[in-house]
């Protein structure tokens, strides 16, 4: 087993006897055996057990777990579903894992205001699932939006492959109801669209579980487009893929998602969805337009014409629905589906200025060389955010080294060029050694202070989403305790 | 993900199968929101995921306790995990192989172990069957209701086919266990459509139940018994020629086409058995190819709410072939939703796992019938005889419906 707790037996006995008599024995997990499937997020490399989990049912119950660690002085990590890829989530070897994945009610849907109240641990399909029958949606779609939580998806500030034209989760949410690290409640935004004082929902909203554990959401619901239009283009060469990029945002044109998956992924979508993703392009563009049926046959035509005066070797709009559906089933499941070509992969998150995608994919095709392992890129390519993925075999020790080393080469060269380490996974505990490199001390030292001032003990998700400089030193030292066993 | 396996397991072939399946799971949670348990409980441990992952644990400690065993009871191997995992984990042999590891690591008391034994040997026993179902309809007055309801009522199989013409084709029909006794008309239907397309069903007389119910209570021994009893009685039946092996129970349709990789290492039995799994096929997947529109039927029957059994949808791959041979042969479908979610039967699981069940049973029923539909149909025993309530909508086979001499 890992570093278990500093904690004394006396004290954690306390703890649990507390909690069990709150949340009762089903709510709350206590052996190794059972907890064992929580020691990780979608980021298995990173793992660790905590003292214990808890499940509370009902936010007064999370409030009590808040208040009852807050008088033991525990630290509490927050997890919605466990789809973060930067082990955010990872439990705390001293505190409680407090799971909200049992917050799943949908409150209230207001077709009229177009909102959406729901409870953190709904799922982000869930709500447009909810939302469809008065012809409405929630817009932001990370890719793992079928089984991510909305709570998670404020956490991370959440992109997804609409976000290029209909904003981040920030931009699409109006209200939130919190949690402090005492267990008060806290209630940000409103139902229009600015509230008095400074944004603090904005300063919430990504802010990884460090400030305050999210309870409530209520987010805007956007009316489904019109009409809406994939165009796919295969191209010979990543650079022609990246220049038609540019090309596309240059005519003035804002689509409502501009994805780039190369020929690695082409390969491990295609066996999954069978979609008809031409298997050899050294990559294809996914350009979705939406909007009136007027303004999306414009262009449509515009982009069809731009992409093949680009060079395009394969250019084809969706003829359908039930096409348009499957071409983006198959880019959303395009992480876990590289999973059918090794064992393991690491995903990285880096953003860059969209001129310098052609630089840094080939930078990142002659590292795989160097480390001597493949990497498949899938991403935003509207937004310059990168996903390459890097794939290695868990099962062999160098290979992990070999990855994790790559990985952060590449969040260098990102941050080299104009970019950041993280686009929309967040900093995590897998990100924050690289935190120095895109911040300066000053900086650093600021983002130390916001925490402070909500949490001034560090009891909320320690160790993730920023280094601290001055306060803990032992916390500096937790990413080199995790576990590669 | 990689299993690094405890010592004690490193030449246990199935470990090392738990071990090569398992590094096609990247731990991604895709699976955690349609699977229907983990909708349930909202608990890691109940969702396929936390399964791989206890599975996992076990492997590399070489123990576990009735805790890791209860939450693998849990799962209904509907397998609708397997319909939505982007990277094709083989979800639902890890979960036979972790559920008979669990099992022997922490051995069930003795009250399980007896009702596993009794459930295994009458249902897949037809003259138990048949005497047993004959009792509880002679006690049926004296039941309580909520038990009364569920015994399915005796229905007329109707006349054998009168042959039309001479059949060109010949196919097998799998006459199984449970189906065989409690709804015998549905083979009788299905034996008067194919009949109509010169199609003659023959039934060996020794074959039996298919060995899911064995295989899924960790009974594998026995259910290779079954397997090779059902083979030997095919081959004369396959090397005359019949093209085909058929299951109206899409629950037994699913085992059968899973023959070959059950029987891989039995030298006696594999290729036979591979040649077996590959004729094998749904019901439905053989109406589909023929020309309805021959058939003169009577659609006006209301609207008809279609339930796709997980073994059809998940399993065999069929999610909307009974929908589309309905809608071909005229019937109004009604709407329903959430169709890749289990109702809750899932073989001996109504028996086994009874609340959690229930409440699948009730969501399905919900999610059935919004549309107000005079009629609910299945593909497969389990579900229809589950899905049966006193107060619902009748609850069919969908061949009963394309049966020409049936009075719906």
């Amino acid at each position: 087993m890992t570093g278990r707790s500093a904690i004394s037996a006396q004290h954690r006995a306390l703890l649990t006897e507390r909690l069990l008599a709150c949340l009762g024995k089903d709510n709350i997990v206590l052996d190794v055996e059972s907890q064992r499937p929580w020691e990780c997020d979608a980021l298995p490399l990173y793992r660790d057990l905590p003292l214990l989990v808890a499940l509370p049912a009902t936010v007064a119950q999370v409030k009590t777990v808040l208040q009852v660690c807050h008088e033991f002085d525990v630290p509490v990590v927050a997890r919605g579903a466990g789809t973060g890829v930067t082990a955010g989530s990872m439990p705390h070897p001293e505190g409680v894992l407090l799971s909200l994945s049992r917050l799943d009610r949908i409150l209230d849907i207001d077709p009229l205001a177009r909102t959406a109240r729901v409870e953190t641990g709904v799922s982000n399909l869930a709500i447009s699932a909810a939302a469809a029958q008065y012809g409405l949606y929630y817009a932001p779609d990370p890719s793992s939006q079928i089984a991510c939580s909305i709570g998670g998806n404020v956490a991370a500030n959440s992109g997804g492959v609409h976000c290029l034209k209909y904003g981040l989760t920030t931009h699409n949410l109006l209200a939130i109801k919190a949690l402090t690290v005492e267990g008060e409640e806290l209630a940000l935004g409103s139902a229009g669209l600015d509230s008095p004082g400074y944004d603090l929902m904005a300063l919430m909203t990504g802010s990884e579980g460090l400030l305050a554990v999210v309870t409530e959401v209520t987010v805007k619901l956007l009316p489904v487009p019109q009409a809406a239009k994939l165009v796919l283009a295969g191209f010979d060469s990543v650079r022609a893929a990246s220049d038609a990029v540019g090309a596309i945002i240059a005519a003035g044109i804002i689509p409502a998602g501009l994805e780039m998956l190369d020929r690695l992924t082409i390969q491990a979508v295609e066996d999954y969805v069978n979609a008809g993703y031409p298997r050899d392009a050294e990559a294809v563009l996914l350009c979705e337009l939406d909007g009136t049926e007027e303004e999306v046959a414009e262009h449509t035509a515009t982009v069809s014409a731009l992409l093949g005066e680009l060079g395009a070797s394969t250019l084809h709009v969706a003829r359908d629905e039930a096409e348009r559906a499957l071409l983006w089933k198959g880019r959303k499941a395009a992480f876990p589906a590289v999973g059918r070509l090794a064992p393991d992969y690491y995903c990285m998150d880096g953003t860059i200025p969209r001129a310098q995608l052609a630089h840094v994919l080939e930078q990142i095709a002659l590292l795989s060389k160097e480390y001597a392992l493949p990497v498949a890129n899938v991403f935003h390519a509207g937004d310059g955010n990168l996903h390459p993925l890097i794939l290695f075999d868990a099962g062999n020790p160098e290979e992990i080294r070999k990855a994790e080393a790559f990985g952060a080469r590449i969040l260098t060269l990102s941050v080299e060029v104009g970019g950041s380490i993280t686009g929309e996974h967040g900093v995590g505990l897998e990100k924050i050694r690289q935190m120095p490199a895109q911040f300066g001390e000053a900086e650093l030292l600021l983002f130390e202070e916001i925490k402070a001032a909500f949490d001034p003990a560090l009891n909320l998700n320690p160790g993730k989403g920023i280094p601290i400089l001055k306060r803990c030193q032992e916390y500096r030292a937790l990413p080199a305790r995790h576990r590669h066993d | 993900m990689h299993i690094e396996l405890h010592n004690t397991l490193t030449d246990d072939p199935r470990a090392r199968q738990a071990q090569q399946l398992t590094r096609a799971c990247v731990h991604c949670g895709f699976c955690l929101e349609t699977c229907p348990t983990y909708l349930d409980q909202r608990d890691e441990r109940d969702s396929p995921r936390g399964r791989i992952y206890l599975i996992k644990q076990l492997m590399q400690e070489g123990e576990a306790s009735s805790s890791t065993l209860q939450h693998l009871d849990r799962c209904l191997t509907c397998r609708s995990c397997e319909t939505t995992c982007p990277s094709g984990m083989r979800y639902g042999e890890l979960l036979d192989i972790g559920r008979e590891m669990a099992e022997q690591a922490a051995p069930r008391p003795l009250h399980q172990r007896l009702l596993r034994w009794l459930l295994r040997k009458t249902i897949t026993t037809r003259p138990l069957l048949e005497t047993g179902l004959a009792v509880a309809r002679v006690l049926r007055p004296m039941l309580p209701a909520t038990l009364a309801t569920r015994i399915p009522v005796k229905k007329a199989s109707g006349e054998p086919p009168v042959r039309q013409a001479a059949a060109t084709r010949t196919m097998i029909v799998l006459d199984g266990c449970v189906q065989a006794a409690a709804t015998p008309q549905t083979n009788a239907a299905a034996r008067r459509v194919l009949d109509r397309f010169g199609i003659e069903l023959v039934s060996a007389r020794k074959a039996g139940c298919c060995g899911a119910l064995n295989h899924h209570l960790s009974a594998p021994g026995d259910a290779r018994g079954e397997l090779r009893r059902n083979i030997d009685a095919w081959w004369p039946l396959i090397e005359n020629g019949a093209e085909a092996i058929i299951s109206s129970a899409s629950g037994c349709g699913a085992m059968l086409t899973d023959y070959g990789r059950l029987l891989a290492d039995d030298p006696a039995y594999a290729t036979k058995a591979a040649r077996v799994a590959a004729l094998s096929c749904d019901l439905a997947q053989v109406i589909s190819t023929l020309p309805l529109e021959q058939l003169s039927l009577n659609t006006a029957v209301g609207k008809v709410a279609v339930h796709t059994p997980c073994t059809l949808q998940h399993a065999l791959g069929q999610p909307d072939t009974v929908e589309t041979i309905l809608r071909q042969a005229g019937f109004e479908l009604a709407d329903t939703r959430d169709q890749h979610l289990c109702c809750g039967s899932a073989g001996s699981y109504s028996l086994l796992q009874k609340d959690i069940s229930a409440r699948l049973r009730e969501k399905k029923l919900d999610a059935l019938t919004a549309d107000k539909p005079a009629l609910i149909v299945s593909a497969n025993i389990g579900c229809q005889l589950h899905l049966h309530s006193a107060d619902g909508p009748p609850v069919l086979h969908w061949i009963e419906l394309l049966d020409p001499s049936a009075n719906h």
